[in-house]
């Protein structure tokens, strides 16, 4: 079949059943648009910033495991997209995004709207491609959804020439996959877990260290399975939120930099840590030398290169968690006896309850803490939750009942303000039947605010909550803390009315001051059918607590912060 | 820790970019490169790069695992068991007086490899530390040019 460049962008995205597009076009891109504008295999959603587009994709593919697809122009509308993908990056989240270049014959003249696409892009994808001949772009487009949902996921980004998407060439979109040097390892070594469960069996406090690979991995069900016959206690990373669910008994909560004060002692006590598909963050570890530092460690991740690459490892397992938990399970039933932690579930049991996660609520003014837990009060399982970065973000990771996996989208790796409108837009095309709930700050919103028009136009009924303490309130605690209260470039008391500019796009607003008047807006947004802004004017000064200062100690944790 | 010298010989697709996808990723996350050649393998679409560097024995364990990481990667070779040749060419005037350079280049089985009107230039193939005190060695002829081409390995 011969087509045009164009034209195979979009039976390959055919093929690989793509239902949404999002994207923004452009001089380079517009043959492909073109043929966006006469088929009907899938939606395109024009985003109205390129950087949304990919986070929208990036939100489409946290909430459904499915590959993410953005469009974007060459030039600045690619420059434009390179935070979205180092986000997907960084969090390993599978998207193509493909760009337009100019064209071939042009490229290297420093040509209108030209840029060295994939020498941008190189450290921040896991793959890229400057497509050279239309006659290689059925190989390509395969390659590029193959890899970046196989091994360990990630954005694969695709640079067409204006010229190759005019050529006419032979297409014929490949059934299977041939790869001469990639081949990603997904089942375990049996030598290697057969040890693992071995060493389990001979630790008194083993612990679970669940990383956001159980989510890309799809093994939650299998993790609560072999944790349930173990009797082994679990955190979650910030990536890893829902994949045990807030109401399993095992689950002792976030660990690291903002976790809970259990999660963290019982890392620091712990003789044996089983991590699933972590990577060791610096936000998770603290100080490296003090880190866990009586445990042996197991380590199962698809990437080799993450396995020893913070800390050593005694145990490694490369493969795919879903496929090596499974492995475990039979063999954990065999030789492990769950009563045996038993000591060691109630010492952590009483950690917890010596040092919950707390705050000091108020009637005076809203606790950005409370309408938190309030929300999931309301909506609970009913919510997808989505956040930008910063204290929303952390209170939001601490404080909502958390049920399933893919259930909360979140930038952790980047931690790109002005994620969580795209991504909660991305979630609700996916997932329309679901409330989808982007926690936000007054900082962080304004950083993709004009997403506010895609979600009009499109009718993505997203409600954005933001938690207003009229600061850019993570470096205010910060500042507080450790700059003795120099609030340098911090004060973000001079802004918008919320209200009046998300009903100048057309969706509503609501500002709320009380907590009945949060119950009412939140009532009021889920009945609106549209976008929707709540401003909560909350407390200035609330810290989010406990900390780990960075570099400090996991065990060393600030409980409280005193004058 | 004291860094160790370690070679590398790794195969690649032969493909556009792919030398840029290797040294951006010793740039990007900090390794040292002391030396790098690159060249197609015959009758394949590989290539093969030889690759000197040098680091923690943690930096090096992760310097392979980045390198495997990268999609066009075919292999990399990490055994001690290497011939390792370089070559190093040196450029000197006529006007130096060459009283025991022959018995110097037999000593390194060096060869001239071409000369000129106002100077020789030199050619030695060995080891590296080999052609390190050959070049101290050539010193006092006052080369004005010295051109190392970096390593080259085959694996045994």
């Amino acid at each position: 079949m011969e087509l045009s460049g164009s034209q195979m962008v979009i039976e390959a995205l055919r093929k690989e059943n793509v239902s949404v597009v999002f994207g923004y076009p452009g001089g380079a891109i517009m043959n492909v648009y073109d043929e966006v504008y006469k088929q009907n295999h899938f939606k395109h959603i024009l985003t109205r910033h390129e950087q949304a587009a990919i986070h929208a994709a990036d939100g489409y593919a946290r909430a459904t495991g499915e590959v993410g697809v953005a469009f974007v122009t060459s030039g600045p509308g690619f420059t434009n997209a390179v935070t979205g993908l180092a986000t997907a990056y960084m969090d390993s989240i599978p998207l193509v995004v493909i760009s337009g270049q100019v064209p071939i014959s042009m490229i290297g003249t420093d040509a209108f709207q030209e840029i060295d696409a994939v020498g941008i892009s190189r450290p921040c994808v896991k793959h890229n491609y400057l497509v050279k001949d239309a006659k290689d772009l059925s190989r390509i487009l395969k390659e590029a959804f193959y890899i970046a949902r196989s091994g360990r996921p990630g954005p694969v980004h695709v640079d067409i020439p204006k010229d190759v998407t005019a050529q006419m060439a032979h297409f014929s979109y490949p059934s299977e996959i041939k790869m001469q040097t990639y081949k990603p390892t997904y089942k375990g070594n049996p030598r290697q877990i057969k040890k693992a469960i071995e060493a389990i069996a001979a630790a008194k406090r083993p612990v679970l260290y669940i990383g956001g690979g159980a989510i890309n991995s799809n093994a939650a069900n299998e993790v609560r399975e072999f944790a349930r016959i173990c009797g082994i206690p679990a955190v979650e990373t910030l990536m890893a939120r829902g994949v045990m669910g807030d109401e399993n008994p095992l689950l002792l909560g976030m660990l690291g930099m903002h976790g809970c004060y259990c999660a963290n002692m019982a890392m620091s006590e712990a003789d044996l840590m089983i991590a699933f598909g972590p990577r060791f963050d610096d936000r998770v570890t603290g100080k490296l030398s003090e880190f866990a530092k009586h445990a042996k460690i197991i380590h199962v991740d698809i990437d080799p290169s993450s396995i020893g690459k913070i800390v050593p490892i005694d145990y490694p397992i490369v493969g795919d968690l879903k496929n090596v938990v499974e492995a475990m399970i039979p063999l954990a039933k065999e030789q492990i006896q769950a009563d045996k932690y038993k000591p060691w579930r109630e010492l952590l049991k009483r950690y917890n309850e010596i040092h919950p996660l707390r705050y000091e609520d108020s009637n005076d003014v809203i606790k950005p803490q409370w309408a938190i837990e309030r929300v999931g009060e309301l909506l609970g399982d009913k919510a997808v939750i989505c956040t930008d970065v910063g204290q929303h973000q952390m209170w939001a990771a601490q404080f909502y009942p958390f049920s399933y996996p893919r259930q909360w989208l979140s930038s952790g790796g980047l931690g790109t303000m002005g994620y969580g409108l795209p991504a909660a837009m991305g979630a609700k095309v996916a997932l329309p039947n679901k409330t989808v709930i982007n926690f936000t700050g007054d900082g962080s919103i304004l950083m993709n605010i004009q997403e506010l028009m895609t979600a009009v136009e499109n009718k993505i009924a997203v409600i954005n909550i933001i938690l207003n303490n009229q600061f850019l309130g993570m470096v205010r605690q910060w500042q507080t803390f450790f700059y003795n209260k120099r609030y340098s470039s911090t004060d973000l008391s001079v802004q918008p009315d919320f209200v009046k500019l998300v009903e100048s796009f057309g969706g509503r607003g609501f500002r709320v001051k009380t907590k009945a008047e949060f119950d009412q807006a939140l009532n009021d947004a889920m009945q609106s059918g549209c976008v929707c802004m709540i401003d909560v004017q909350v407390d200035r000064f609330e810290n989010v607590l406990p900390m780990v200062p960075a570099g400090g100690t996991l065990y060393n944790m600030m409980l409280e912060y005193k004058e | 820790m004291d860094a160790i010298r370690r070679v590398l010989s790794v195969i690649v697709l032969n493909e556009d970019g792919v030398l840029s996808r290797i040294s951006g990723l010793f740039a990007g996350r900090g390794y040292n490169i002391d030396s790098l050649t690159v060249a197609p393998i015959p009758k394949t679409n590989l290539s093969r790069l030889t690759i000197v560097t040098s680091g923690s024995t943690a930096v090096l364990e992760q310097i392979v695992k980045q390198l495997h990481k990268l999609i066009p990667t075919y292999k990399v070779i990490e055994s001690g068991e290497f011939v390792e040749k370089e070559l190093a060419l040196v450029k000197i005037p006529l006007s130096e007086d060459f009283n025991g350079l022959d018995a110097m280049l037999k000593a390194y089985n060096g060869t001239i490899a071409s000369s000129s009107e106002e100077s020789i230039v030199l050619m030695v193939a060995d080891d590296y530390n080999r052609i390190d005190s050959f070049l101290k060695a050539v010193k006092k002829y006052n080369p004005t040019d010295i051109v190392r081409s970096g390593s080259v390995a085959m694996d045994l």
